[in-house]
């Protein structure tokens, strides 16, 4: 499924911005002029990555410091174990667009409860 | 470098251990743990594993795929360092032949004179630790913490949100006011009171009151306040007592230079037991704080693999973090020596307040309740300006 997210003149260089959707998507512009979209929640808990730490390729959780790879998803030490999604990004006369993951997503223990109905 | 010794298996350990994987060493790798349990993360004992919302698995800090090469010696003491053999001593008489050390054994919580012996009393360091005072709160009474400093305020926010009766007791007239500075320190501490829990500011712990089992907690100026429950959270002490007959430096903790390296040659140490010096404050600090402990030992490391041929990059500024009574609270930098605090953001009595530090104008630490976006910017810009 294809998501526009924003204009890319509107998303600068070291920015990102969320969309969102359930679970929410991130699309972050690098310092270097790429563009990656990964899942917006930290796997370990509840924290938007786009509100983290943008160095080179790898965003920092605002949290707990967890650094993830924008190319991959992979994550570097804890405390997050678990690799977040990537998505594709496609722009399109400059509207910026998201391809979402048919993959699981591996959201943190009180998000998963949350969507399963259970207590938040 | 054939052998290495990790002393030491929480997470500035276990980082220390893969820092040393990372950075290409293939050698031996012992790592001495004197708890049996494999490395957790420990901010949640007085949070969420606290409340029980997580799990024992959930604090795990290995993932389940991960392996080091190492060899895990659990549940054992390291008791002394022969620096002239070479040799880390083990409490069950065992020695580990090592020629690196990464000396990682933490600190200990603080207790009270007199309450050896008395039911009731608890710290909260270890998950030994919280699983005790977990089973205990379950059960429900008079909660009363001793220190209002982070571990006794997210303790008491936890004891709140399981609804307990919680009263705070702080010596000094402000909490946080060390980490926070007074300014914020009031207005962070200001949560217990919006929650309905006691604070007892400027008034000192005189004893602790109880036959086998604790009823009260004795006040300095006469009061006695009726307790089921009480916490000590009153601070850390470094682990080093096993090394005193070793010839390193010690002040408080393992002095340390800028890259971790020690006195004693092959010897690096990380996390809470480690002052190490901070060249940009020109004197020593010993930081307590989950970042340092993860992200330290890559430089020790670099320093124990090179003999100390590498220059340190400038670290970070310190940041830590810390939620109670739902307030995601962030501080980053230093507030000693900071000669104001301005509220840039947010409102204090709404509290989701950031609040930058400066000394003579230069931003020197930032503090955010529930700002995460902006303390982030913030957090990069003192990273920025300090390096």
């Amino acid at each position: 499924m294809m998501i526009p997210a924003c204009r890319l003149e509107d998303l600068p260089r070291g920015e990102a911005h969320r969309l969102d959707i359930d679970p929410p998507v991130s699309v972050f512009h690098t310092d270097d002029g790429e563009l990656f979209a990964i899942d917006d929640t930290c796997t370990h808990q509840d924290a938007s990555l786009a509100d983290g730490w943008l160095e080179g390729c790898e965003v920092e959780c605002p949290l707990h410091a967890s650094k993830f790879d924008l190319r991959t998803g992979a994550v570097d030490a804890p405390p997050a174990k678990l690799p977040v999604r990537t998505h594709e990004v496609v722009v399109e006369d400059g509207m910026i667009h998201v391809r979402l993951s048919m993959d699981a997503p591996n959201l943190p223990p009180c998000i998963s409860a949350r969507l399963a109905g259970g207590p938040a | 470098m054939r052998t290495v010794a990790v002393v030491g298996a929480s997470l500035a350990g276990l980082s220390a251990a893969r820092s040393l994987r990372k950075q290409g060493y293939g050698g031996r790798l012992v790592v001495i743990g004197d708890e049996l349990h494999r490395p957790y993360d420990r901010p949640p004992l007085s949070k969420e594993f606290l409340s029980g919302t997580l799990g024992e698995a959930e604090l795990a800090l290995e993932s389940d795929d991960e392996d080091l090469q190492a060899e895990w010696l659990l549940g054992v003491r390291a008791t002394g360092l022969d620096h002239a053999r070479r040799v880390v001593r083990l409490g069950d008489g065992r020695e580990v032949q090592a020629d690196g050390v990464v000396i990682a054994t933490g600190a200990a919580a603080r207790t009270l004179p007199g309450s050896e012996g008395l039911a009731g009393v608890h710290t909260l360091r270890t998950l030994d630790d919280a699983r005790a005072l977990r089973d205990e709160l379950t059960r429900g009474g008079r909660l009363v913490v001793i220190g209002g400093g982070f571990i006794g305020a997210e303790v008491a926010s936890t004891a709140y949100a399981l609804g307990l009766d919680v009263t705070v007791v702080e010596a000094a007239p402000t909490p946080l006011a060390g980490p926070l500075g007074e300014t914020m320190g009031a207005i962070v501490s200001a949560l217990h009171a919006d929650h309905g829990v006691r604070l007892e500011c400027g008034v000192g712990v005189k004893g602790l009151s109880g036959e086998t089992r604790i009823d009260a907690v004795l006040l300095e100026d006469g009061r006695s306040i009726p307790a089921d429950i009480v916490v000590v959270g009153v601070g850390a002490r470094p682990n080093v007592e096993w090394l005193a007959d070793s010839g390193i430096a010690l002040d408080n903790g393992v002095k340390c230079g800028s890259d971790g390296r020690t006195s004693l040659a092959g010897v690096v140490a990380v996390g809470d037991c480690a002052n190490w010096y901070d060249p940009r404050a020109g004197f020593h600090r010993r930081v307590e704080h989950w970042t340092g402990a993860r992200e330290r030992p890559d430089a020790a490391v670099a320093t124990l693999l090179a003999g100390g041929a590498v220059e340190p990059g400038v670290p970070r500024p310190p940041y830590f973090w810390s939620d109670q009574y739902g307030v995601k609270i962030q501080f980053a930098g230093h507030a000693a020596g900071a000669d104001s605090v301005t509220i840039e953001a947010g409102a204090a009595d709404d509290r989701d307040v950031l609040a930058v530090y400066r000394r003579a104008g230069d931003p020197v630490a930032v503090l955010g309740m529930n700002q995460p976006r902006l303390f982030t910017r913030w957090r990069k810009q003192l990273a920025a300006t300090a390096s």
